[in-house]
């Protein structure tokens, strides 16, 4: 399937359909994901405020998956030299910070009540803003290059060495927080999770990956056409 | 040592812009070729792609030693000098410490060094800090490094620019030295060199009229 | 190999040349240091707490700022075209040069960490530990750092924009530097942090060369 889109014409005729449809997918999925949110029987322990968990821990999961798109598409960029690659990779970093972002602010809204505090420095929520500089990090190499190519290969490499220090600061993160012994009174992954939640946390899984995926596409899409459109700027002037 | 350089269709694209294309040229042992063209013409952009710094769009650089073909990359790691617009030296530093910095990364020793000090009459400005030196100076302190480490192909941009008559008829001299030891040339110019050369005029091969 | 060692020569002299770098540094570092008290207060209870991790932070952020003229120089005077046509391969003059940055850098500022942390109300006993950490960290800061430089090369604002590519790396030495120190200082077993920041260090030793070269021929480019 990379081969065949690969193809920037290839890409622009399947995204064409797919884009809007992938964009309906996810506006109903979401839709019902959220219908069932609010729903859902309440927590015994956390009441109402155990339906933020279902933006959350999906937003949570895309912002990392972002990232791995994110390093995939950098890497064929980096190794093949494709200049769709370079758009798919510069597509991906607003996206995955705005899940990053999302994360935070949902983890942050869900802390008040759980914590008492609407910050904690627990090893989860450090890694994701962690996360979320690395993004911004890329974002910035990418906007201070003036021409675009050293840009998305300059960021592309960025985004590699992210990568591969994403799993490390996870871990150093991971062992700062046993170090300091937290108050928190959460557990990894919660209390364990009731069968009523697990249809909309699903469903608002697959309903942000859609939607990752549409806006995925209408970016590169655009990417396309505003270079396409340069191009043709540049021909006019002689 | 490269005995020779053979570029075969080779076209570059900077930005989005063709600078030229179906470049045909093969340069051997103690030759000379004067690139000319318009400014933007692609003159930089071609040395610096022989040197392997820019990637071509399309075509290829094959170099040559005396028992065939060489890998480009050990080729360039010792075979080649680039002398481009800018000199590459520190300005806090003093002009011996960065010629024989030069000479000793390009594989020359520190008498090489000397010697081409002497040659090139730089002894008196050996000790002063290169921010101090003229354009002039600072070009032939430049030139020092070509002559000091010995690397048979030399691609300069403008070489002459900054030099005075009189130097670059030393300098014209120096390059007839290197040509006649077997070295080779591939020089952007605007005026002529003061040495014998093919010409390729790189405005010639511009992509098609659109 | 010669080539190498032309390289890292240059570098030495480059940084202790014109008494830039390394000076200024530690200068920084002391003057983030000094305003630790005036920002929490005096009190040496509170400092004493917070001591080794503030030398930890403070050393960070001094290990940033000779970081803007590692590639930045070179990249504008057109040295970084003659260091691609050399002897060795990019990656090896990377390496040389996080190489000397950390001798040049990371070296002063390990033997003024345990001064700052005392005189912020460290125990004694830590000081053999706070010198050992930060000397091991600051391989990690160099190399990781000489990657943000690498990268910035060519855009139009150089220091912010390495700190905010480079904090983010940071984070791990950060952790383990501070974290050895803690747990010494807690009468916890402190080998671990130790290990895994000398692994990082390594790692980033290692690694960090191949994305210096690629950033560096993407610059040239």
């Amino acid at each position: 399937m990379f081969q065949a889109l690969a193809n920037p014409q290839r890409f622009m005729d399947f995204s064409r359909w797919a884009a809007p449809i992938l964009g309906i997918i996810a506006v109903i999925l979401v839709a019902m994901g959220l219908w069932l949110t609010f729903t859902v029987p309440e927590d015994y322990q956390q009441g109402d405020t155990v339906r933020i968990m279902f933006i959350h821990v999906p937003a949570a999961y895309m912002a990392m998956f972002c990232y791995a798109c994110l390093g995939g598409a950098s890497f064929m960029g980096l190794v093949f030299r494709h200049s769709l690659a370079d758009a798919a990779g510069r597509a991906c970093a607003p996206l995955g910070a705005g899940f990053t972002f999302l994360a935070l602010v949902t983890g942050s809204l869900w802390g008040r009540p759980m914590w008492g505090t609407w910050w904690v420095w627990d090893a989860r929520m450090t890694s994701v803003l962690v996360l979320l500089l690395l993004y911004i990090g890329y974002m910035a190499l990418q906007a201070a290059i003036d021409d675009e190519v050293k840009a998305a290969r300059a960021a592309s490499i960025l985004a590699l060495v992210g990568l591969i220090n994403l799993p490390i600061i996870k871990f150093s993160v991971d062992w700062w927080n046993t170090l300091h012994q937290p108050a928190s009174v959460f557990r990894a992954g919660g209390p364990t999770m009731p069968p009523d939640y697990l249809w909309p946390l699903a469903l608002m899984a697959i309903g942000y990956m859609a939607l990752f995926g549409s806006l995925w596409m209408v970016r590169v899409r655009s990417e396309v056409w505003r270079k396409r459109a340069n191009g043709l700027a540049l021909q006019a002037a002689g | 040592m490269i005995c020779a350089v053979h570029m075969q269709n080779l076209a570059i694209i900077r930005g989005e812009r063709l600078l030229f294309q179906g470049l045909d040229l093969s340069v051997r042992k103690g030759e000379a070729v004067a690139l000319t063209g318009a400014n933007g013409s692609g003159k930089t952009s071609l040395l610096r792609a022989l040197a392997g710094l820019i990637r071509p769009h399309a075509g290829d650089v094959r170099f040559e030693g005396p028992q065939g073909v060489l890998e480009a990359e050990d080729a360039r790691s010792q075979g080649v000098h680039l002398l481009g617009h800018q000199d590459c030296f520190k300005a806090t530093r003093t002009a011996w410490e960065e010629l024989l910095f030069q000479v000793q990364w390009t594989g020359g020793t520190e008498a090489s060094a000397r010697a081409a000090s002497a040659k090139l009459d730089l002894d008196r400005l050996a000790g002063l800090e290169v921010r101090k030196l003229s354009a002039g100076q600072r070009r032939r302190l430049a030139l020092a490094r070509l002559v000091a480490s010995p690397r048979s192909l030399w691609l300069l941009d403008e070489p002459m620019a900054p030099l005075d008559t009189a130097r670059r008829a030393v300098f014209g001299d120096l390059m007839a030295e290197h040509l006649a030891g077997g070295g080779m040339i591939i020089a952007a110019v605007h005026d002529p060199l003061p040495i014998a050369a093919r010409a390729c005029d790189l405005s010639s091969l511009d992509g098609p009229a659109q | 190999m010669n080539g190498f060692w032309v390289m890292l020569r240059r570098e030495m002299a480059m940084a202790w040349g014109r008494g830039g770098g390394p000076l200024l540094a530690l200068t920084f570092f002391v003057a983030t240091a000094t305003l630790l008290p005036l920002a929490v207060g005096a009190s040496p209870a509170r400092l004493a707490a917070v001591a080794p991790g503030s030398a930890w932070l403070a050393l960070a952020l001094a290990s940033l700022l000779s970081l803007e003229r590692l590639f930045e120089r070179d990249y504008e005077d057109g040295t970084l075209d003659l260091l691609a046509l050399g002897p060795v391969p990019l990656e090896a003059v990377a390496f040389a040069k996080g190489l000397a940055q950390w001798l040049t850098n990371g070296a002063p500022l390990a033997l003024a960490a345990p001064v700052v942390a005392v005189a912020l109300g460290a125990d004694l006993r830590l000081v053999p530990l706070i010198f050992i950490s930060a000397l091991i960290g600051g391989l990690g800061l160099a190399f990781t750092g000489g990657i943000g430089a690498a990268l910035s090369l060519g855009s139009k604002r150089g220091g912010v924009l390495i700190a905010v590519l480079v904090l983010p790396l940071f984070a791990p030495p950060v952790i383990f530097g501070a974290g050895a120190i803690e747990a010494f200082a807690g009468g916890l077993d402190w080998h671990p942090a130790l290990g895994l920041l000398s692994a990082y260090g390594l790692a980033a030793a290692a690694l960090g060369p191949f994305a210096m070269a690629a950033a560096c021929r993407n610059a040239l480019s």
